[in-house]
């Protein structure tokens, strides 16, 4: 017995609280009354992530989707749409400035939204499985490029489509392949990947090696027919065991398939590559870094110039891009520089994949055309804030990077727009904050992160991190005083300009950047001694309402170092000598009865 | 396996893509399940078992199990996508052994959606023609 249709009412925490639960039973009785139980089927399913326009009801197999449904609609949905097969036109979903309605999901701009070239295949195909990758087009890119196109040819396209690194600074790719290419004389070129993955909360390109490792392989065989190359390195940290091993079964496959190896897809162009693991480091990233590493020595960077294109492993030519620039890359040859041109900004075409996490609904991996705003990924793509708490800020670009708060949400990202902010793109992760977190206290995280990460090589990274912290630290234990403050500027100018490296020189951003955009924050914990998001442990004291207190014992339960006294139903108090205000007795209290200064 | 030429390759493609679109005509399910690090840090190599455990039980013989990567949606990971004839493709969230054995039981003998389960795909696949 199986159903005919099947009517999907969006049971998500934004449609919910929207009269999503009475919808869904209107729609139960409708479909009984006209009885066809039996045929139709009232489904309730997780966030479509489209709550600025929920409730929402989409009916299968007509994928027609319904937006703003109210319980009352629920009669006229199920007697016309399902039992007369015609439409409800008036709530089918019309895009704005589209006279015409929209019953099908995959012509709607909000979906557009969401574009999907570098993560194409991810959740898919079978990562392990080459022949899905080669149904999906794959190696066919590798194949024009060694029968149709010149090394030249190759560089074109990629300027023509304007991609830009994707590692986080944004370097024109084709400019490194030219780079490289131009050096004549050499009996050796290596391409590397840079797989080095390192920002905390950051996790797209492992999720790219892991579900679509053959794309890195082939534009990897790309870049090194390009510049001439035969020999490719992967450099992977090792605590990314899943995605070393698809690589490596990836590999094999496309050397039983003569994709890599000699002689490939018979011609005579040969390259074949080799997995380099990393102990983690995160300055290993640092591409001058990563071949000090790859090269068996101590992973610290050298200053540039030379650059490594021109003179980098073993002093030959080498060009190292990020998995996520190299994903692109197949796809630009299959479909044209100028199609690619088309997508994004002006600026900076292409897309952009985010790991949205933080106190954000939907976390996920998600990508987005370049110049998407940040509010449409936060509230549109990630479904607003959790709990209905209030947005204070996004984190982006890792430890290098910096906070867009409130009055920037609706800025187009791209990697200029992102540096103007202060911030910048950096690698792609992207933390939401909420009026919950302490700013001071998040900086210190990431200020804690590039200190314990430096390498050492340079006093102003190596020093200049530790002072910043110090400070930071004095700011979040209340001792500091105004003329700390002046100091970050003058300790961060010298960092900037004096680092050898990245990471040193943009150690300091995320700490101007809330010196910049959170002042007041700032100053209260220096004035006032007062963390207004509670946060801080010296500035943040709980004590118990004897008013409010039940004397359910469940917060002298949960206590780790059992300070908290009291009789069963008697007003508990807390030893404040022995309080280590983890905050715990806040969090379980039914009665709001913990009060937090 | 032969070394492939560029004919050879396009010839697979075009036998592999028939085979990839070829949804509704023989009798065949497949249960595609997302297993980059953070479904198998949600449980995905959990709910894979229980699903072999229950095809195993049931007597279907036309059952695929397949692994995918992160199909995104990871605050609702383990995901799982089903494909069968007279059934829209569903994707489902949240999927844990006993979910699993649901959706054997419910979605793929029954034919019924498991209700408060089933998650809709956001995102259009652009690469078109695929």
């Amino acid at each position: 017995m199986a159903y005919k249709s099947f009517i999907l009412v969006c049971a998500g925490t934004g449609c919910h609280s929207n009269m999503g639960e009475e919808i869904y039973n209107e729609l139960v009785k409708a479909v009984e009354a006209h009885n066809i139980s039996q045929d139709v089927q009232v489904v309730k399913t997780g966030c479509f992530g489209f709550c600025e326009q929920g409730p929402i009801v989409k009916i299968l197999p007509e994928e027609a989707f319904y937006v703003k449904v109210t319980p009352d609609d629920a009669p006229e949905l199920v007697a016309e749409h399902v039992v007369k097969g015609r439409q409800v036109d008036r709530l089918l979903y019309k895009e704005p400035g589209m006279e015409k309605a929209s019953n099908k999901i995959d012509d709607m701009g909000f979906y557009q939204k969401q574009f999907r070239i570098v993560l194409r295949n991810c959740g898919f195909i079978n990562p392990e499985d080459i022949d899905e990758y080669i149904g999906r087009n794959g190696y066919q890119s590798l194949g024009k490029v060694l029968t149709e196109l010149s090394p030249d040819d190759v560089i074109e396209e990629l300027k023509k489509s304007g991609l830009r690194g994707r590692g986080g600074a944004g370097f024109p790719s084709w400019m490194k392949l030219s780079f490289s290419k131009g050096v004549t004389g050499v009996d050796q070129k290596y391409v590397v990947c840079n797989a080095d993955e390192g920002d905390p909360g950051a996790y797209m390109d492992r999720s790219t090696l892991e579900g679509d490792p053959h794309s890195i392989i082939e534009a990897m065989a790309i870049n090194a027919y390009t510049i001439g190359a035969d020999k490719g390195f992967i450099y992977i940290r090792a605590e990314y065991p899943l995605a070393i091993e698809r690589l490596e079964v990836a590999m094999k496959q496309a050397r039983d398939y003569g994709l890599l190896g000699d002689n490939i897809l018979g011609t005579d162009f040969s390259f074949d590559i080799e997995i380099r693991l990393g102990a983690g480091a995160f300055v290993c990233g640092e591409e001058t870094a990563l071949i000090s590493s790859i090269e068996g020595k101590r992973g610290v960077p050298t200053p540039r110039p030379p650059f490594p294109p021109v003179k980098g492993l073993w002093g030959k030519p080498t060009c190292v891009n990020n998995v996520e620039t190299l994903a692109n890359i197949p796809v630009i040859i299959e479909k044209g520089g100028d199609w690619f041109k088309k997508i994004g900004t002006e600026k900076t075409s292409g897309t952009k994949v985010f790991a949205l996490t933080g106190k954000v609904n939907n976390s996920g991996l998600i990508e987005v055309p370049m110049g998407t705003t940040l509010r449409e990924i936060i509230f549109d793509i990630g479904g607003g804030i959790k709990d209905g708490k209030k947005f204070k800020a996004a984190q982006t670009g890792g430890p290098s990077g910096g906070v867009i708060t409130e009055e920037h949400l609706d800025t187009p990202i791209d990697f200029d727009n992102l540096v103007a902010l202060g911030s910048m793109m950096g690698s792609g992760g992207l933390i939401v904050m909420d009026e919950d977190d302490c700013i001071v206290d998040v900086t210190k995280f990431y200020l804690d992160f590039s200190v314990d990460e430096s390498c050492g090589k340079c006093s102003p990274c190596r020093i200049g991190g530790r002072k910043l912290y110090d400070i930071l630290d004095k700011i979040s234990k209340g001792s500091a005083t105004a003329e700390d403050v002046d100091k970050i500027d003058a300790i961060a100018e010298a960092m900037k300009k004096a680092s050898l490296c990245g990471l040193g020189q943009t150690t300091p951003n995320p700490v101007l950047s809330i010196l910049h955009y959170f002042r007041d924050e700032l100053f209260s914990h220096i004035n006032e001694k007062v963390c207004p998001a509670g946060k801080c442990k010296d500035l943040v004291s709980f004590s118990i309402d004897a008013e409010k207190c039940i004397g359910c014992t469940l917060c002298a339960r949960k206590c780790p170092v059992n300070c908290i006294s009291g009789a069963k139903r008697q007003a508990h108090e807390i030893d404040q000598s022995q309080c280590v205000k983890c905050g715990e007795c806040f969090t379980v209290c039914k009665f709001d009865a913990v009060v937090k200064a | 396996m032969a070394k492939l030429n560029l004919d050879d390759l396009k010839k697979m493609r075009d036998e592999k893509r028939r085979e990839m679109n070829r949804r509704d005509t023989d009798k065949s399910i497949e249960i595609i399940i997302g297993m980059g690090t953070c479904g198998i840090a949600a449980g995905a190599k959990e709910a894979f078992d229980a699903f072999v455990t229950a095809i195993d039980a049931s007597n279907l013989d036309d059952v695929m199990i397949k692994q995918t990567g992160c199909m995104g949606f990871c605050a609702n990971e383990p995901t799982v996508e089903v494909r069968m004839p007279e059934m829209p493709d569903t994707i489902y969230n949240n999927v844990d052994a006993t979910i699993a054995e649901r959706i054997v039981k419910e979605h793929i003998l029954e034919q019924k959606m498991v209700s408060e389960y089933v998650f809709d795909k956001p995102s259009v696949d652009i690469v078109d023609g695929q």
